[in-house]
């Protein structure tokens, strides 16, 4: 009995350690030069001391508090119809949503039915990218916070060295008083810290609500809104994230979207990119996605 | 007994798996909750974003050959479950249980598909 439960042991430790090939396949070594994401790694550093100001690393909402993927809409207010869940829209937001037509969430509609601006690979957009299989890897230095997204290889800027936070203008943003710069899928961030481990994130100059969507469910997101975003190292190896959004235009009011864990990773893990082709979409579409769409 | 022993290894690193899930679509409005085992001969095996696909053709039993095709996630997703860029080669005969489409067209969700040697790959949506 016992050395049976040893050798049931013996393959779950290996199943957490080796990677997996089809067993038509030889089992090759353990890879350990480009390193898989760890769900253990949450809890691998806890004790360490907190870095002041530090929030490099990679960061991955898929384990911790695993609540990243977001397929179903912002993490605090998935779309599944629960009154608690449903946005306060204005009558234009309401209208807007009612418009989209989602893959995922309550709403959804088959593959080939969709106007999902992702399916046509426009870029989600921030802050759409906070809430897409979120997990970013961050450098900084003394003038700003970089922010390496894993979902169709983007990236982000927060300037962190004390520069304003531009102003809504005409279609765009105005910096230094009086110079325009356009609209940005990213927006334009500044940040702060408000203490030794909370950077205060504050975004404005988005895309318009035709170009990107709050969410996969539709929800949508116009660049009149301002983002406010507290990235918390509350211990070494855990990143408490949060958001709020403010949009006059789609929203009656602030709307808190996300609060979660993310872990950190082994600094080497090499992240799984997700890259959005049109020229692999529409083959999808031609050889499954309409078909499997009819009524 | 070996290929129960991977089914079971599968399906326990699948719980550890490394890879996100990339919701493309959901699947509430596309699919049916029954399951259907068919067995027919590859066609095609499309590894590629954001879906890899199987064409298969299955003959019934009056003869006639219907081309079916079936869906399963991206290659990142569905490799440390053993799918591989070769796993299907034209000719193979396989077994295929999968989920139909609801508008009753030959389209599926992919589940588990047995291989001319008895391997099977599984991904359970």
């Amino acid at each position: 009995m016992l050395s049976r439960w040893l050798v049931v042991m013996s393959l779950l430790c290996a199943a957490f350690t080796l990677p997996v090939k089809s067993s038509a396949q030889q089992r090759s070594p353990a890879v350990k030069d480009w390193p898989g994401t760890d769900p253990t790694r949450s809890t691998a550093d806890k004790g360490k001391p907190i870095p002041v100001h530090d929030l490099s690393g990679l960061w991955s909402g898929l384990w911790g508090s695993r609540l990243g993927g977001q397929a179903g809409g912002v993490q605090l207010h998935p779309n599944n119809g629960k009154p608690e869940n449903e946005p306060p829209y204005t009558p234009y937001g309401l209208q807007l949503y009612k418009s989209h037509k989602p893959l995922e969430g309550k709403d959804q509609v088959a593959p080939a039915e969709n106007n999902d601006p992702r399916t046509k690979c426009e870029p989600l957009g921030f802050p759409h990218a906070n809430h897409y299989d979120l997990g970013v890897r961050i450098y900084q230095d003394k003038n700003n916070v970089a922010m390496l997204y894993q979902y169709n290889n983007t990236w982000r800027i927060i300037w962190t060295d004390g520069r304003s936070l531009p102003k809504l203008a005409d279609g765009g943003v105005v910096v230094n008083g009086d110079e325009y710069r356009e609209q940005r899928y990213f927006g334009y961030s500044v940040g702060k810290w408000i203490d030794d481990y909370t950077l205060e994130v504050h975004t404005i100059g988005t895309m318009p609500e035709d170009h990107v969507w709050l969410d996969n469910t539709g929800r949508p997101i116009s660049d009149q809104t301002q983002v406010t975003e507290t990235l918390k190292r509350v211990d070494y190896d855990t990143l408490e994230w949060s958001e709020t959004i403010v949009d006059p235009k789609i929203y009656t009011k602030p709307w808190n979207t996300m609060k979660l864990d993310l872990a950190l990773q082994d600094p080497r893990v090499d992240v799984l990119t997700r890259y959005c082709s049109p020229i692999e979409y529409q083959k999808y579409n031609s050889m499954f996605g309409d078909s499997a769409s009819e009524k | 007994m070996k290929n129960r022993l991977a089914l079971v290894f599968a399906l326990v690193v699948g719980l550890s798996v490394s890879a996100p899930l990339f919701a493309h679509h959901g699947g509430a409005t596309m699919y049916d909750s029954r399951t259907v085992t068919l067995k027919g001969t590859v066609d095609t095996w499309y590894w590629a974003n954001p879906h890899c696909l199987l064409k298969f053709n299955v003959k019934g039993d009056d003869g006639q050959v219907v081309p079916w095709i079936v869906e399963t996630q991206a290659p990142n997703t569905i490799y440390p479950h053993g799918f591989r860029k070769d796993s299907f080669k034209p000719g193979d005969v396989v077994t295929i249980t999968l989920r139909p489409t609801k508008n009753g067209k030959p389209n599926g969700a992919l589940l588990r598909a047995v291989l001319p040697d008895g391997t099977e790959l599984v991904w359970e949506r």
